[in-house]
């Protein structure tokens, strides 16, 4: 802008030999150890790590925001070729929101509850261009139909509570964008959001970029994301750069062994949990104050050299032939990179047995009332809406939907949290449905247990972890002394494949995976028959997710337990279940086993849902389809068909029956269930979504 | 909001029943009722006189029946003397028993009459209460932009030496109650031989001995910002250092939550970010603290208007209580309750207006 001595064609950011420390009164713990990038202008660089690695302390850094503790220890960071770390506060108060911009990963925390949209929207271009009041709600207009937000005008007069998640999070990039900055740093901006709605959000910001020509620094744990999004990339791990390159030739020719873990991790299409399991890294994250000597991944690596890799600090080096395309590995040229992977143990697909779980027509409404104070006319939510399906023993089955769909209602129910409005839920030869779980008796409820979302939260902070198991065999009457459920303790920790010494243990000194491992000991403690697994990884980071489903995956085969395996993630979902559950707005749209969902025809909404999952592999080719909108209202349903509003597909279905009917359950060849008034014709028609390019 | 004030108000109306009942259970134990008959006839009754006076004046009976005679739900006790003259609680005396009517209680408007004031309890309360709402009055006005600004300032920024200073006096005064901190300031400020005001005095900078007079009995009829400063800042005190503990708790959490720092990073220098965005998300939780202070500054003016000899309704409350007054004790306990209970419910609705997030059900 002012600044006459940059030159375009130089790198817009530059960060050389970035070191960030955090103070405590203890130590000096570095976060950050001698980070390099450049962004050039126009480009987007990826930031990719899994959490604790250092990325968003990067990005703090660049906004020179790190708090009272964090310390840029050495090295520079220049924004069109001024050294932004030696700035003072009056400069920098001038380049934040103006040149630099952020994106944050929580909208609904980034935005001031008690201020009107427009006010916050408006104050940046008042704050830096001295516009003047109406000007700036003018210009907020413009921006905020910009973000392809419907009703402009409704929307800078409203609060941030009255918007969906997707809508708020349009309006932090809305007020990002307002005084058209130069870089535009987003930190995880879709990680809260649901996969359409991240597409959506996605599609926005690609086509922003390129509209206004802005620098983009991308940070996420995604790699699917990365590919959708970038042109370069940045592979952290404890708090160093690992890998930098192209996006397409880290991806197809990565030369770090952490970044091949990574990849090798990830349940791609084509990894099977029975022919091609996931391949777990060894062992945890380092503590930034315990990290080893020499290469920070070595402890972990397939392929350490005790004395060589452990010598002394490794620095990056060029990979020769690729433009751009550094690693920091001493091996990088040794290690044959297309070597397949060392023979993965193959497991038998386990047989399915009898029916241990039958649901018919359940119906789960909660009546909430209307006005602030109570009062008003009680209105209906139609959480769940004749859910009728089977599991049989040994199987997964996969219940899969947005937020909002009902999955957690029905497992809630299921559980006994709350009781049924109508329909039947046959456990073994018991009716359940209308016993809530304080008169379950002990068989049951040690037969039907649950793995929940957040480890972090769901273990008691001031009991041990041994306790806590022994706890749960006390209160399923499992054995006869304290010796008895001692003993059993220790085997479930070995079950769950934790050292024995972990009995010991307080929650906090574990990390995600080992408390989620606790969690899982606990719900197998009374030899649980059927589990609902809730989101069970999707709290935990890509290398802990794969050792996490793997260890589900065991203890499944082992005991021969039914899984409702609820999620939102399909990669997963593909990965691990045998059959598939689609819901939408409490109703089971498709059901079928696997192969049948992943592959056309789908219902409409399934077809969405799949191509909303960024996939991390060159080789896959997407039909893009973007839903519009939010997902309805539970309180206010759309009539008919609930997917109407939002489907590609509705005017191939003859006189509107979409908006009069609900659709049937239609039964399509192998069992598969589809809720759809689409004709057989149509559906014949339909492509996959995901297709792999022959290599 | 019509349904939830209403069930509000039928708790209220149910919880000031047993209140007041309680109160009235206690102050009419026979000790208290032995000890109220011979101050009203002779201190030389022997027992069966006192007895034989309690049974011709009405409090015989159950407490029950007398709970209700005394609210006006049930009939007002009626007698016949030896002589024929008719009287009862709802007889004055000198009129026609006929015409007095059967129910003379709370509901019906007659309050009683103070045995110690030689006045209608209404009256008493009447002016009381009118003395003590001007002393409520300043002390808010001191106390709440005070503390607001002390708890804000503190707040803003957690661990600087501005926020340990202003800390520090905010836990000094609110760990020191009122009869300290009362006497404490009238030896410093109010006392001829200790204090500041021998200094003062020496100096010919004050023309009175003292700078600040040692009562508040002449803010009666007119309040002077001399008469008045003593008691208000006595009460005020421990209310700014609370109030202000929790506005900077409010403050430092607003502080740190993200919405602040996309202002910061939008650009938005610190003053603004504390005016514009912080400070109406900061200010919603000390809210209910302060309504929450009126029932509290009922229990302060206790011990402030004894200390300074001001006849509002604490000073009022102690009279009754010290002279087994008990009719006017049971007013008063009646208004205490009226003010806590409204207080808590404007506190509630006033909640609901302030944080649009917020719906009550």
């Amino acid at each position: 802008m002012s600044d006459t001595t940059w030159d375009p064609s130089k790198p817009i950011l530059e960060i050389e030999n970035l070191s960030i420390s955090f103070f405590t009164r203890l130590r000096e713990i570095p976060a950050v150890m001698d980070f390099s990038c450049t962004v050039m202008p126009g480009e987007a660089m990826g930031l990719v790590g899994e959490s604790g690695c250092g990325k968003s302390t990067v990005a703090l850094a660049v906004m020179r925001y790190l708090g009272k503790n964090g310390r840029i220890t050495g090295g520079s960071i220049r924004f069109k070729g001024r050294d932004l770390t030696n700035m003072d506060d009056e400069e920098l108060r001038k380049i934040r929101g103006s040149e630099i911009a952020m994106i944050y990963q929580e909208p609904m925390a980034s935005l001031n509850p008690a201020m009107k949209i427009g006010a916050q929207l408006a104050e940046v271009p008042m704050i830096h261009q001295g516009m003047s009041k109406q000007d700036a709600w003018k210009l907020a207009r413009q921006i905020v139909a910009d973000v392809r937000l419907p009703d402009p005008d409704r929307i800078i007069n409203a609060y941030p509570h009255q918007l969906s998640g997707g809508q708020q999070q349009r309006i932090v990039i809305a007020m990002a964008l307002m005084s058209k900055p130069a870089l535009l740093i987003l930190d995880e901006p879709t990680t809260a959001l649901d996969v359409t709605v991240e597409a959506g959000i996605v599609d926005l910001v690609k086509d922003l970029g390129e509209k206004y020509g802005t620098s983009m620094l991308f940070i996420s744990h995604n790699l699917g994301l990365v590919l959708d999004v970038c042109d370069r990339l940045c592979v952290m791990y404890s708090g160093e750069a690992v890998e930098t390159g192209n996006v397409e030739e880290v991806f197809d020719k990565m030369r770090h062994p952490y970044t091949q873990a990574l990849f090798r991790s990830i349940p791609l299409p084509g990894a099977d949990k029975n022919a091609r399991p996931l391949v777990a890294i060894p062992g945890n994250f380092p503590l930034p104050h315990e990290r080893p000597k020499g290469c920070n991944f070595g402890p972990r690596c397939d392929y350490f050299i005790e004395g060589r890799c452990n010598a002394q600090d490794v620095a990056m080096v060029p990979v020769p032939g690729d433009d751009r395309h550094e690693t920091r590995c001493l091996r990088s040229t040794e290690i044959d990179w297309h070597a397949p992977l060392a023979a993965a143990k193959v497991t038998e697909k386990t047989e399915v047995g009898r029916v241990v779980l039958k649901l018919d027509d359940l119906k789960k409404y909660y009546s909430v009332s209307g006005s602030a104070f109570g009062g008003g006319v009680g209105k209906v939510v139609k959480a769940n809406e004749t859910l009728t399906f089977e599991a049989r023993e040994g199987e997964t089955l996969a219940i899969v939907g947005e937020s909002g769909c009902g999955k957690s209602t029905f497992a809630k129910v299921l559980m006994g949290l709350e009781t049924a409005t109508s329909g039947q839920i046959m456990l073994f030869d018991e009716n359940v449905q209308n016993t809530p779980i304080q008169m379950r008796d002990t068989g049951t409820i040690s037969k039907l247990q649950m793995v929940f979302q957040n480890p972090f939260d769901t273990l008691n902070p001031s009991m041990t972890v041994g306790r806590q198991i022994i706890r749960a065999l006390e209160i399923f009457q499992y054995g006869n002394s304290d010796e008895e459920r001692q003993a059993r303790m220790l085997e479930l920790l070995d079950l769950v494949k934790l050292p024995r010494a972990f009995a010991d243990r307080m929650p906090r000194q574990l990390s995600g995976g080992q408390k989620q491992r606790v969690g899982i000991a606990r719900a197998f403690a009374g030899g649980a028959k059927v589990v609902v697994a809730d989101e069970p990884v999707s709290a935990l980071d890509v290398s802990v997710q794969a050792a996490v489903t793997d260890l589900l995956m065991d203890i499944q085969r082992k005991n021969k337990t039914t899984l409702l395996f609820i999620s939102h993630d399909l990669s997963i979902v593909r990965y691990l279940s045998d059959r598939v559950m689609v819901m939408y707005l409490g109703h089971v749209v498709e059901m079928g086993t696997t192969e049948q969902v992943f592959q056309p025809p789908y219902h409409p909404y399934t077809e969405a849902l799949l191509s909303a999952v960024p996939i991390a592999d060159t080789r896959v080719q997407k039909q893009r389809i973007v839903l519009e909108g939010d997902i309805p209202s539970a309180v206010n349903p759309p009539p008919g068909c609930p997917f109407q509003t939002r489907c590609r597909w509705k005017s191939r279905v003859a006189g509107g029956l979409c908006e009069s009917e609900v659709p049937p359950v239609r039964m399509l060849e192998g069992g598969h269930q589809i809720k759809c008034h689409l004709p057989d014709d149509v559906l014949a028609s339909m492509e996959p979504v995901i297709k792999i390019a022959a290599e | 909001m019509l349904m939830f004030v209403l069930r509000r108000i039928g708790v209220m109306i149910l919880t000031a029943i047993a209140l007041t009942f309680i109160v009235f259970y206690m102050t009419n134990l026979p000790p208290n009722l032995e000890k109220l008959a011979k101050s009203e006839a002779s201190v030389r009754m022997d027992d069966d006189a006192v007895a034989s006076w309690l049974e011709r004046n009405g409090y015989g009976g159950s407490v029950f029946v007398r709970y209700g005679e005394w609210l006006g739900v049930m009939p007002g006790w009626t007698l016949t003397d030896e002589d024929g003259t008719t009287r009862g609680r709802c007889i004055a005396e000198g009129t026609d028993p006929a015409a007095a009517p059967t129910f003379c209680g709370l509901l019906q408007g007659n309050w009683g009459f103070s045995t110690v004031f030689k006045q209608p309890v209404t009256e008493v309360l009447a002016r009381s209460l009118g003395a003590t709402g001007w002393l409520m009055l300043w002390v808010m006005i001191v106390m709440v932009p005070s503390s607001l600004l002390l708890g804000v300032l503190s707040g803003m920024r957690e661990g600087s030496r501005t926020d340990r200073v202003l800390s520090t006096f905010a836990i000094t005064t609110t760990a020191t109650p009122e009869y300290v901190s009362g006497v404490i300031l009238i030896a410093l400020l109010a006392s001829a031989t200790a204090g500041i005001s021998p200094i003062l005095a020496d100096a010919g900078w004050i023309s009175g001995k003292t700078l600040f007079p040692g009562t508040a009995t002449s803010a009666m009829d007119d309040i002077t910002f001399w008469n008045f400063f003593l008691p208000v800042m006595t009460i005020a005190l421990y209310g700014i250092g609370y109030i202000a503990r929790m506005t900077r708790a409010s403050m430092t959490e607003v502080m740190t939550q993200q919405y602040i720092r996309t202002a910061r990073l939008k650009g938005v220098g610190f003053r603004q970010v504390v005016m514009r965005h912080a400070l109406r998300n900061a200010l919603i939780a000390p809210f209910t603290v302060i309504m929450l202070q009126f029932p509290w500054l009922l229990n302060g003016v206790v011990i402030v208007e004894t200390l300074f000899n001001y006849k509002g309704f604490g000073w009022t409350l102690v009279q009754a209580a010290g002279n087994n007054d008990i009719d006017t004790l049971l007013a008063c306990s009646v208004v205490a309750v009226f003010v806590v209970l409204v207080t808590q419910l404007i506190s509630d609705i006033g909640y609901v207006f302030l944080n649009p997030r917020i719906r009550l059900a």
